[in-house]
C-alpha cells in the first residue's frame, strides 16, 4: 500500500518583527544578531492566535484542497507542539471538531521539542499503513517561546502546517521514514516555566548536527541514495544558518533547500518549522520530484523522510487554498512595544 | 638545590570536548607526557595538578581523583592539586619543580586540566568572575571581563596602547593558532573582525576574550643529572618564580601594570642569569588581549607604551623580535584554565626541543611562560633553557 500525503495546508501569522528592533530594546547588536542567525525577520502571533487557531487555519486549508475527502473518514488527529495552550486539555480535540472529524477518531497532543509534527506524520503513516484508519491528520505548530533578551528571542516565532495522510489519491508518497533518537539535553523547558533554557553552543555539534546527519545518513543507506538523487531537501531550521550548514555537510546544494528554507523570513516556528518547509516545497514540486526531509527535536531526535511527488499532484486542487508564498506576503511589522503587548509580556491588572 | 629538567610533554586537543570526561582528558595528557619521556607511570613518585574550580564538574578532591585514575593511588603516590585562579597550572609547575629541585621527589608528573563546557555559559562566567574579589568587586556587579575592560580603558586613556593595538593581540594569537593542530580555533582573523565582533565589556569585544575550553596538559620532571642518563631530548628549567598582589584591582596604585608580573619576572631573570632581551619565545597569559599587551611590557620585552605598537606591527610573530604565543595562546589555542599554565610550559619545552612542528622558532635558546590569576593577583614566570 502506498501511503503518503493526500493534502496539506500551512499558516503563518501576519505580524513580523526584525532582529534590529529586538536588539534596540536590549542594547544589543540586533543587526549582527540577525546576520549571525540568518534571520531577516520573524513572525509574531496576534493576541488572539495560539497553537489551536494556527493549527485550525492550516487544517482548514488542508481540507479545502480535498473537498472530495469526507472528514468523517479521518481516524486520527495528532498535533505536535511545544506551546499547546493548555497543559491539560487537548488541542487535537478542538482541531478535530474544526475540521468536522469528530467523534469517531483518536486524537492526541504530541511533544518532542521541535519534531513532534513529523512524529505525528510517522504515526499517521503507521495507522494508515496498518489499515487501522483511512486518513490521519498530523500537524506541527507553535507559538514559540524565547526569554526576553535571550538569543532565542531573535528567532522564536509562530506558524504551523497540517498534513492529511492516507493511501488514496496520494500526492506525495512517503517511500521511507526512520528516526534517530538519543538522550541529549541541549534545550528544555520544565513544567510551569514560561521560557525554555538551552545549552548554548552545545545545541550545535552534538545535538542538531549529530542527529540530523545521523538520521540522514541512515536514510541514504536504507534507500541507497545520495544528496544528488533528490530535487528538494528540507531540514529543521532553528535559524537560517544551521540548515544551510547541515545541507552542505550532507552534500546538498543551496538550490535544493531554497524552497524549504523559510526561517530567514518567518523565524523558528519550532514544531512548525519542517512541516512549513515541506509545505513550501510541495507548493513548487512537480510529479516525479523527490524530497528529502529531516526534522530535529531537542532532547533529542530526528525523523527522516524520503518522499516522491506522484502524478496525482496534477489533479490536486492546490489553488483552493493560498500557497505559502501568498500567506507570508504583505507582512505587518511591529515595534517592540506592540510585540510585547501581543506576546502578553506586559503585566496587566488582575 | 638540584637542577630540574623537563623530559616529557603531553597535551590534549583544546576545545568543546563534550564526548570526554575531566578524568579522561587529564589521564590522556599524563600518558602522553610519560610516553614522550620514554618512562613508565610506575616511576613517578609525585603528582602536582593544576585545576581552577571544582564547581565546573562538581568534584572536590581532584588530587585524589587524578592519583586514582592515573594508577598512582594503589602505589600511594602523593598528589597535590593547586588552585590560583588562572595561574593554577603555572603554580602546579612551580611546585613540581621545587619538589624535584629540593630532592623530595625524583620523578614528578605535573598536570593541569579543566572541563568547563559541561556548564551553561552563565555558570562558567560566574566561576571565572570568582577569581576576582568576590566581596569587594563581584558582589558590586563587576565581572572579570569588565575589570580587564577598565584596564584597557585606562591604557587607552593614558596613551599606553590604542584600541587597535590591543585588538591586534588577537590577530597574532589566531595566526599562530592556525598552525597548532590542538588549538580550539585554527582560523586566522583580520583586525577588522576583532574590532567589529560583538561587545562584551567596552572596549573589549568577543574576539578580545579567550574562550571557554576543555583540555589538559602535562609534563614530566626529573633532575637534570637523571635526564642526561636517560638519553632523551630535555630542556632545563632555568628559573621559576611567583609573586602576589592585591586580590582587588582597585587597591592597586596603577592598573596598567601587573606588579606581580614585574616582580616574578625580575626574580626569574635573576635566577636564570639572563635578561628579557635573551628570551626568544614566550607564552604569555592572554585571557584578554589587553592582558597580553600588558605582559609584553611587564616582562620587559618592550618599553611601556611600545608593546601595543609592536603587536600591531606584527613584530611578535614566529620570526619576530620575540615570538609570542606560538601555540595560539589562551585566545586561540583555548583556555581550559587549570591546564593553561602547564600547556604554556609544554609549548615552550617543545619549541626549545625543536618539536614545534609548523611553528618552530629557529635557534631558540631561552623560553618564558607567564601565568596570571585573576587581575594579576597571582603570577608565575618560568624560564626554560634549551640544552
Amino acid at each position: 500500500m502506498d501511503v503518503g500525503i493526500v493534502s496539506y495546508g500551512a499558516y503563518v501569522p501576519r505580524y513580523r518583527i526584525k532582529p534590529e528592533e529586538i536588539g534596540r530594546i536590549w542594547g544589543a547588536d540586533g543587526v549582527g544578531m540577525g546576520r549571525g542567525l540568518g534571520i531577516i525577520q520573524k513572525s509574531v502571533p496576534s493576541p488572539d492566535e495560539d497553537v489551536i487557531t494556527i493549527s485550525s487555519e492550516a487544517a482548514r486549508y488542508m481540507m479545502d484542497r480535498v473537498p472530495e475527502v469526507n472528514p468523517q473518514d479521518i481516524g486520527a488527529v495528532y498535533v505536535g507542539s511545544e506551546s499547546h495552550p493548555y497543559a491539560v486539555k487537548p488541542s487535537s480535540g478542538t482541531i478535530a471538531e474544526v475540521i468536522r472529524a469528530t467523534p469517531n477518531l483518536t486524537a492526541a497532543d504530541l511533544e518532542f521539542a521541535c519534531k513532534a509534527g513529523t512524529a505525528g506524520i510517522q504515526m499517521c503513516k503507521g495507522l494508515v499503513g496498518s489499515g487501522m484508519v483511512k486518513y490521519g491528520v498530523a500537524i506541527g505548530a507553535d507559538t514559540s517561546q524565547g526569554a526576553p533578551g535571550d538569543a532565542l528571542e531573535y528567532s522564536a516565532s509562530a506558524g504551523g502546517a497540517a498534513f492529511l495522510i492516507g493511501s488514496e489519491k496520494v500526492i506525495a508518497k512517503i517511500n521511507k521514514t526512520l528516526s534517530f533518537t538519543t538522550d541529549t539535553p541541549d534545550f528544555w523547558r520544565r513544567e510551569g516555566q514560561p521560557y525554555p533554557r538551552h545549552g548554548g553552543r552545545f545545541t550545535g555539534t552534538p545535538a542538531y548536527f549529530k542527529h540530523i546527519t545521523s538520521a540522514a545518513n541512515l536514510m541514504f543507506e536504507a534507500m541507497g541514495t545520495k544528496a544528488e538523487d533528490y530535487d528538494y531537501a528540507v531540514f529543521h531550521q532553528p535559524n537560517g544558518k544551521f540548515p544551510q550548514r547541515v545541507a552542505a555537510m550532507l552534500g546538498f546544494t543551496p538550490e535544493q533547500i531554497e524552497y524549504g528554507l523559510m526561517s530567514p523570513y518567518i523565524g523558528n516556528t519550532y514544531s512548525g518549522a519542517v512541516p512549513i518547509g515541506l509545505a513550501g516545497v510541495l507548493d513548487k514540486a512537480k510529479p516525479g520530484d523527490r524530497i528529502f526531509v529531516v526534522s530535529y527535536g531537542s532532547g533529542a531526535g530526528s525523523d527522516a523522510f524520503d518522499i516522491t511527488v506522484t502524478d496525482e499532484m496534477k489533479n490536486y486542487k492546490k489553488e483552493n487554498a493560498p500557497t505559502l508564498e501568498k500567506i507570508i506576503e504583505n507582512p505587518v511589522f511591529l515595534d517592540y512595544a506592540l510585540y510585547a503587548k501581543y506576546k502578553g509580556t506586559i503585566m496587566m491588572p488582575e | 638545590m638540584r637542577e630540574v629538567a623537563i623530559v616529557g610533554t603531553g597535551v590534549t586537543k583544546f576545545g568543546e570536548l563534550w564526548d570526554k570526561s575531566f578524568r579522561a582528558i587529564g589521564i590522556e595528557a599524563g600518558i602522553k607526557a610519560i610516553e614522550d619521556a620514554g618512562m613508565s607511570g610506575s616511576e613517578v613518585d609525585g603528582v602536582y595538578f593544576g585545576n581552577m574550580s571544582s564547581r565546573f564538574i562538581n568534584q572536590q578532591h581532584i588530587d585524589a581523583l587524578i592519583a586514582d585514575y592515573s594508577g598512582m593511588a594503589t602505589r600511594h603516590v602523593p598528589a597535590v592539586r593547586t588552585e590560583a585562579g588562572g595561574a593554577s597550572g603555572g603554580v602546579a609547575f612551580r611546585q613540581g619543580v621545587m619538589a624535584v629541585a629540593s630532592g623530595m621527589n625524583d620523578v614528578v608528573l605535573v598536570g593541569g586540566a579543566e572541563k568547563m563546557t559541561d556548564m551553561d555559559d552563565e555558570g562558567i562566567a560566574s566561576i571565572m568572575d570568582s577569581t576576582a574579589d568576590a566581596e569587594w568587586e563581584v558582589s558590586m556587579g563587576l565581572t572579570l571581563t569588565s575589570l580587564y575592560a577598565m584596564i584597557a580603558r585606562r591604557m587607552i586613556y593614558d596613551g599606553i596602547a590604542t584600541r587597535e593595538e590591543i585588538a591586534s593581540f588577537a590577530v597574532n594569537a589566531h595566526k599562530h593558532g592556525a598552525l597548532n593542530p590542538n588549538a580550539q580555533f585554527k582560523r586566522p582573523v583580520p583586525l577588522e573582525t576583532v574590532l567589529k565582533s560583538g561587545p562584551v565589556a567596552e572596549p573589549l569585544n568577543v574576539f578580545d576574550c579567550a574562550p571557554y575550553s576543555d583540555g589538559a596538559a602535562a609534563v614530566v620532571l626529573v633532575p637534570v643529572e637523571q635526564a642526561k642518563k636517560m638519553g632523551v631530548d630535555y630542556v632545563k628549567v632555568a628559573a621559576t618564580a611567583q609573586a602576589s598582589d592585591t586580590l582587588a584591582l582597585f587597591q592597586r596604585e596603577d592598573i596598567t601594570t601587573f606588579k606581580a608580573t614585574t616582580v616574578a619576572a625580575k626574580e626569574a631573570y635573576k635566577l636564570a642569569g639572563i635578561e628579557a632581551k635573551d628570551i626568544d619565545v614566550a607564552e604569555v597569559h592572554d585571557d584578554f588581549t589587553v592582558g597580553g599587551v600588558m605582559a609584553l611590557q611587564d616582562l620587559g620585552f618592550f618599553k611601556r607604551g611600545e608593546a601595543g605598537k609592536a603587536v600591531l606591527e606584527e613584530r611578535i610573530g614566529i620570526d619576530g623580535e620575540v615570538a609570542i604565543n606560538t601555540s595560539g595562546g589562551l585566545k586561540a589555542a583555548g583556555y581550559p584554565v587549570g591546564a593553561a599554565g602547564v600547556a604554556q610550559i609544554v609549548e615552550i619545552a617543545n619549541q626549545l626541543r625543536n618539536k614545534a612542528d609548523g611553528r618552530q622558532v629557529e635557534n631558540a635558546k631561552y623560553g618564558l611562560a607567564q601565568s596570571v590569576g585573576g587581575t594579576g593577583s597571582a603570577v608565575t614566570v618560568s624560564i626554560l633553557e634549551a640544552i
